[in-house]
């Protein structure tokens, strides 16, 4: 045991332990970076990479991938040298991010581009008032398919919605065991259903009832439902299962039956939550073409009731108008973009509703 | 408004697992009882029992009795929804809705309820309440605003709010200040002084000062071992358990010596 004080941190630690001596806080001698060294890298690589390709033949491409690759070794090299090793590791990890964000970027702007660039010659007052009625060359429009879009998917919104949410209230606050885990199971099962799949089911199921040959609109809206109720459920479930349990149990212990904690205090406080993971639901299923191909065709006038007969969508109309075009094919390929122009501008208009009811629903706290 | 509580021989269980045995307990009308003994003694299990909390939980359930003036809150065809209204409580962690205004935070329980009630009635049951908890003063000018944007304190006076509003005979707290800095916690204990004019109150704490400072009997619960179940080792009036306690685990663990 030893006595005096200048033992005593050995006293308290007991064994002597291998610490790593602490690096001092004194500033060492380097430097930083000047914000615009990034910058000025990226250009001078940019310039060298250039200057080498003229002299063996330019080629846009692999500019940029041999721009950035001379720009992250540059950087990380500079970054050491003045910096350290810590700071440069760090600059490195930033441009392999900001690569990969951009790579992620590519496609995404492409087709936006694509789309849009093609789609603007016909996104006129004509394709949202016309049919296909009789047209046979230029004019005409998607008035029947975008009404026929619309419906179907608003009556497979209808179908899926309670039913999703009612499985996933079921899954998070009252399943348990076996049951509960079957559906798990079989929700993630449905979730990887091909479409196609979903479209023969729907289509087999009208065979059955009415009769082979069958195509109607609610035949497409079952097989949209088919898609959409495992993603309903398994959004629905995610956002309830955030809901912190002292909600559930601050209601209970005012008395507050278990149906209507639910109703009134668990579903009220993710509702944004819910309301985003819909409308994401209603946009994976509204470009569907497979399904409605199948069980719903095509035709070109307008039919506004789901239970009788051929119905026009926007997806199974910019495939007819682009597989199959009349002579001269220049005015289906335009309405085929401007159709695929529409569905973007919906799904668009979706995702902005979602935002605006979840901001609307969200728990404040101002 | 408040009542007796009397608890004989009651066992609870999770399942097959005996969490608290055997305690016998009577908690007196508008008196304020604390439960204390070191985490995991079964004192929060015993707490959530009294309202029929703990069922919440799948599997659990007891034996024994556990008795509301004489009306066994555990007899046949008696509703938890039923018990839970007359058996109020505030949690550790203050939990307002996050979804309603402070004026229906207060209100929740008599709207959930389904209870009508004329906009002059709710009006006043929600100053009666914020009084109640002391809170009137800091909110009475923003009633409309979120009940997540107070803070922590206030969030649990706001709590105690809605849990007197709808009137019970008893109130139950589960380490209401043990997420609360000391001026808050200070708040809350005038509120239980003031409280027990009117309610019954049980209160589980970890912090004995405050057993001590804001309770009038004290029951001291305690665990043999990791796997056994909880009891009541002893409880008397307050100053009896921290001055002379009969059993030699409470003197230790109220002088500081274990736990």
């Amino acid at each position: 045991m030893p006595t005096g004080t200048e033992h005593n941190e050995t006293d308290i630690l007991g064994p002597e332990l291998d610490l790593p001596a602490t690096p001092d806080l004194v500033p060492r001698a380097q430097g930083k970076l000047p914000r615009w060294a990034p910058w000025a890298i990226l250009a001078a690589s940019a310039v060298v990479v250039g200057g080498i390709l003229a002299t063996v033949g330019f080629s846009i491409g692999l500019w940029v991938v041999l721009t950035v690759v001379l720009f992250a070794l540059a950087t990380y090299t500079t970054s050491r040298v003045v910096e350290g090793p810590r700071k440069a590791t760090d600059r490195l990890v930033t441009v392999v991010v900001g690569s990969a964000f951009a790579i992620a970027m590519i496609p995404l702007i492409s087709v936006l581009w694509t789309v849009v660039s093609n789609g603007v010659a016909r996104f006129d007052a004509a394709f949202f008032t016309n049919s296909m009625r009789g047209v046979v060359g230029e004019g005409g429009g998607a008035y029947h398919a975008i009404l026929g879009t619309l419906i179907i998917t608003g009556l497979a919104a209808l179908m899926s919605i309670p039913i999703g949410m009612l499985t996933a209230v079921y899954l998070v606050e009252y399943g348990k065991g076996r049951l509960s885990r079957a559906i798990t199971f079989f929700v993630d099962v449905m979730t990887g259903i091909p479409s196609i799949v979903a479209g023969l089911f729907a289509y087999a199921l009208f065979a059955l009832v009415v009769g082979p040959g069958v195509r109607m609109g609610f035949a497409g809206a079952v097989a949209l439902t088919v898609l959409m109720i495992p993603i309903v459920v398994r959004s629905t479930e995610e956002m309830l299962k955030i809901v912190p349990n002292e909600l559930r149990e601050a209601s209970y212990a005012l008395g507050v039956p278990k149906w209507k904690t639910i109703l009134k205090i668990v579903i009220p406080t993710t509702a944004g939550g819910i309301a985003t993971g819909i409308t994401l639901a209603i946009a994976r299923v509204i470009g569907e073409t497979a399904p409605l191909l199948i069980a719903v065709g095509i035709t070109t006038g307008v039919n506004l009731n789901p239970f009788d007969d051929r119905m026009a969508t926007l997806p199974v109309f910019a495939y007819y108008s682009y597989v199959s075009p009349g002579i001269p094919r220049e005015p289906f390929l335009d309405r085929a973009w401007t159709a695929a122009l529409v569905l973007m501008v919906i799904v668009m208009l979706l995702n902005i509703i979602a935002r605006i009811i979840s901001r609307a629903f969200a728990p404040k706290t101002r | 408004m408040s009542k007796n509580i009397e608890a004989k021989d009651l066992n609870i269980y999770y399942g097959s697992f005996r969490a608290v045995e055997g305690v016998d307990m009577s908690i007196k009308e508008k008196t304020v009882t604390a439960l204390i003994g070191p985490s995991g003694c079964g004192k929060s299990t015993f707490l959530r029992s009294i309202n029929r909390m703990h069922e919440v939980i799948a599997g659990a359930y007891v034996e024994g009795s556990l008795e509301l003036d004489g009306q066994d809150l555990y007899g046949p065809g008696m509703d938890p929804v039923l018990v839970r209204r007359k058996i109020g409580m505030v949690f550790q962690r203050p939990n307002p809705f996050p979804t309603m205004s402070i004026y229906d935070n207060v209100i929740a329980g008599m709207r959930l309820n389904n209870k009508k009630a004329k906009k002059a009635e709710l009006d006043d049951t929600v100053e009666r309440s914020l009084r109640g908890a002391n809170l009137w003063n800091e909110v009475k000018d923003r009633l409309d605003k979120p009940g997540s944007g107070l803070s922590g304190g206030q969030q649990q006076r706001l709590c105690i709010a809605r849990a007197i509003a709808v009137q019970p005979d008893v109130l139950l707290m589960d380490e209401p200040c043990s997420a609360l800095d000391p001026i808050s916690t200070l708040a809350i204990e005038d509120l239980i002084n003031e409280l027990k004019n009117d309610y019954t109150i049980v209160i589980v704490t970890h912090n004995m000062q405050q057993a001590a400072r804001v309770s009038d009997f004290t029951g001291f619960f305690n665990i043999e071992g990791t796997g056994k179940p909880g009891k009541l080792v002893e409880m008397d009036e307050t100053k009896t358990i921290f001055s002379q306690p009969t059993q030699k685990a409470t003197e230790d663990y109220v002088s500081g010596r274990f736990g």
